[in-house]
């Protein structure tokens, strides 16, 4: 099958400036993938040559089999899109903006369910104006969703939401995956990325320093950490082989009569990788 | 839908974000108007100052309507992503700047009319003489001040900047034109500035149709039609939508 999103060996400058320095990865068809990083990765810039919006200074980049650059309008017809920040018309209430934009489609959804689907159907008849940022923010996905797109981007989709909206987003991503699009998401929250992504990919400053699905994410392999508290002091260990450390480390502490008072294996959560990733890049 | 189909639905939906927004409505639409009855009414006696006041407010309402109004929307949309926005879904560009100039040339059509309608009704101004002539000279007007209004929104740097950009060009141009009253009045250096710009020209046509008699209708389309060319080149060359 071919990828929904292949991007190969990318690079955008803006003036002597290289935002985008070699990036490289695909997204297959029905996969959701995040895109994290620190604030200037190079995140954005890189979802917006894929939407089309920016030209791209060297490398190669398909989606959904073709180039984006050449702004065709099959592409745009199949592609849904949240910008990281965009306004919108004041007066114009959500129904009128949500029925609108339906009409650019060739078989869009149900306006109405769409509206329901973001959770504004409360609100589908008051002004943009009136809304709530988290509002107006679900009004975005509600726009990008409407033409029923076979592939969806989501620049930073939750950002402004309370937890019990973004729990409802995520909810409407499983239900796009399950429906068989493909998602490329970029978020600052790593649960956010834990809890959807298929894959994700770590940017920092232009390149990808990590790429793979969120739980088996490290530097190398994953690390587990092994910890107890021994003597009144907490001694830890990192290794590839759990179980062959623990089963050393009991043992011993079975042979000393000792017990080993807290004892803890843990795997490293995406956030302590990213951390430790984009930290890694900034002292080199 | 297809592309002209779409047109319609954008100028639909151009007309009713217009009535919601009674500030713009106002400068746009009822000002011009306004102006026109405050200084009729000073007039009113004076049937000769009536016959350059119509077609001069005939020729600011259709500025008003498509220069200002375009230059100073464009601006909004552009500063607020509402262009990048629509630059990432389907709709034709051709299309969604049909729907957006075609409900701004309604408004100077409409303007025109109420114009002249006024004049007759209640300042006694004679019907056109040649209404053929009128609608052209609007209609080269609106594609005119269409086309420039465009072009100037790419100098307004942001949203906040927009009103005084606008007006920097739109009330020295009015004064300058012949609006209020005939630009053979003024000072040499304002005449000849006056002459080389659009508006004294289009109010030369429109004063040609309207009241007929003594103007130079075809040196007013040359310089209407130069200025529409190009307006429409730096409209379409230097155009960003973020
Ligand atoms: N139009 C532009 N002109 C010049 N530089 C730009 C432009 N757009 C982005 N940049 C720069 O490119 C770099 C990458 O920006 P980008 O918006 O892609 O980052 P990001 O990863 O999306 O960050 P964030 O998490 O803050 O959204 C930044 O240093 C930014 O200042
Ligand atoms: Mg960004």
């Amino acid at each position: 099958m071919t990828p929904a999103i292949e991007v190969v060996d990318l690079h955008k400058s803006y003036g002597s400036f290289e935002a985008v320095r070699g990036v490289s990865f695909a997204v297959e068809p029905g996969e959701i993938f995040g895109l994290l990083g620190p604030n200037g990765a190079g995140k954005t810039t890189t979802v917006e040559i894929l939407e089309g919006y920016r030209d791209r200074s060297a490398g190669e980049v398909r989606v959904l089999g073709r180039d984006p650059q050449q702004r065709d309008r099959h592409l745009q017809e199949r592609v849904g899109i949240v910008l990281q920040s965009c306004g919108f018309y004041r007066r114009v209430t959500v129904r009128e903006a949500v029925t609108h934009f339906a009409k650019v489609y060739p078989s869009p959804r149900d306006p109405e369910e769409t509206i329901a689907l973001v959770g504004l159907l409360e609100k589908a008849n008051a002004q943009t104006k009136d809304l709530s940022g988290g509002q107006r923010r679900r009004l975005d996905l509600a726009l990008a969703l409407i033409g029923d797109p076979d592939l969806v981007f989501l620049d930073e989709p939750t950002t402004g939401f309370d937890p019990a909206a973004r729990r409802t987003a995520w909810g409407v991503v499983r239900r796009l995956k399950e429906l068989g699009k493909t998602v490329l998401l970029t978020t600052h929250y790593l649960d956010e990325a834990q809890e959807l992504a298929d894959r994700v990919a770590i940017v920092k400053d232009g390149r990808i320093v990590a790429e793979g699905p969120p739980d088996s994410l490290g530097p190398g392999s994953s690390r587990y950490r092994v910890s107890y508290i021994s003597q009144g002091r907490r001694v830890e260990h990192q290794t590839d082989d759990p179980t062959e450390l623990l089963h050393r480390l009991t043992s011993d502490a079975v042979a000393r009569g000792e017990r080993l008072e807290g004892l803890e294996v843990t795997r490293p959560t995406l956030e302590e990788v990213y951390l430790e990733l984009t930290r890694e890049a900034d002292a080199a | 839908m297809n592309p002209a189909a779409l047109a319609w639905q954008q100028f639909r939906f151009e007309r009713k974000l217009f009535w919601r927004n009674p500030s713009a409505a106002f400068f746009n639409f009822l000002l011009p108007l306004l102006l026109l009855v405050l200084t009729a009414s000073a007039f009113s006696a004076d049937s000769e100052e009536l016959e350059v006041l119509i077609p001069g407010i005939a020729g600011m309402g259709v500025l008003a309507t498509t220069f200002t109004s375009l230059a100073f929307n464009i601006t909004i949309l552009r500063d607020e992503g509402v262009l990048k926005r629509w630059r990432g879904t389907p709709m034709p560009a051709g299309s969604y700047l049909a729907g957006l100039l075609a409900s701004a040339a309604l408004n100077a059509f409409l303007q025109v009319l109420i114009v002249v309608t006024i004049g007759n009704v209640l300042y006694g101004v004679d019907w056109p003489q040649d209404p053929l002539l009128l609608v052209l000279f609007t209609a080269l007007g609106v594609v005119c001040f269409a086309a420039l209004g465009i072009a100037f929104s790419h100098a307004i740097p942001n949203e906040d900047a927009a009103p005084a950009y606008t007006n920097a060009v739109f009330l020295p141009v009015i004064f300058i034109s012949g609006v209020f009253y005939s630009s053979d009045d003024l000072p040499e250096a304002l005449k000849a500035i006056a002459e080389a710009l659009p508006l004294k020209h289009l109010i030369d046509g429109l004063s040609e149709a309207i009241v007929g008699g003594g103007g130079d209708a075809g040196t007013a389309a040359l310089v209407v039609g130069g200025w529409t060319l190009a307006g429409l080149v730096l409209a379409v060359r230097f155009f960003r939508w973020e």
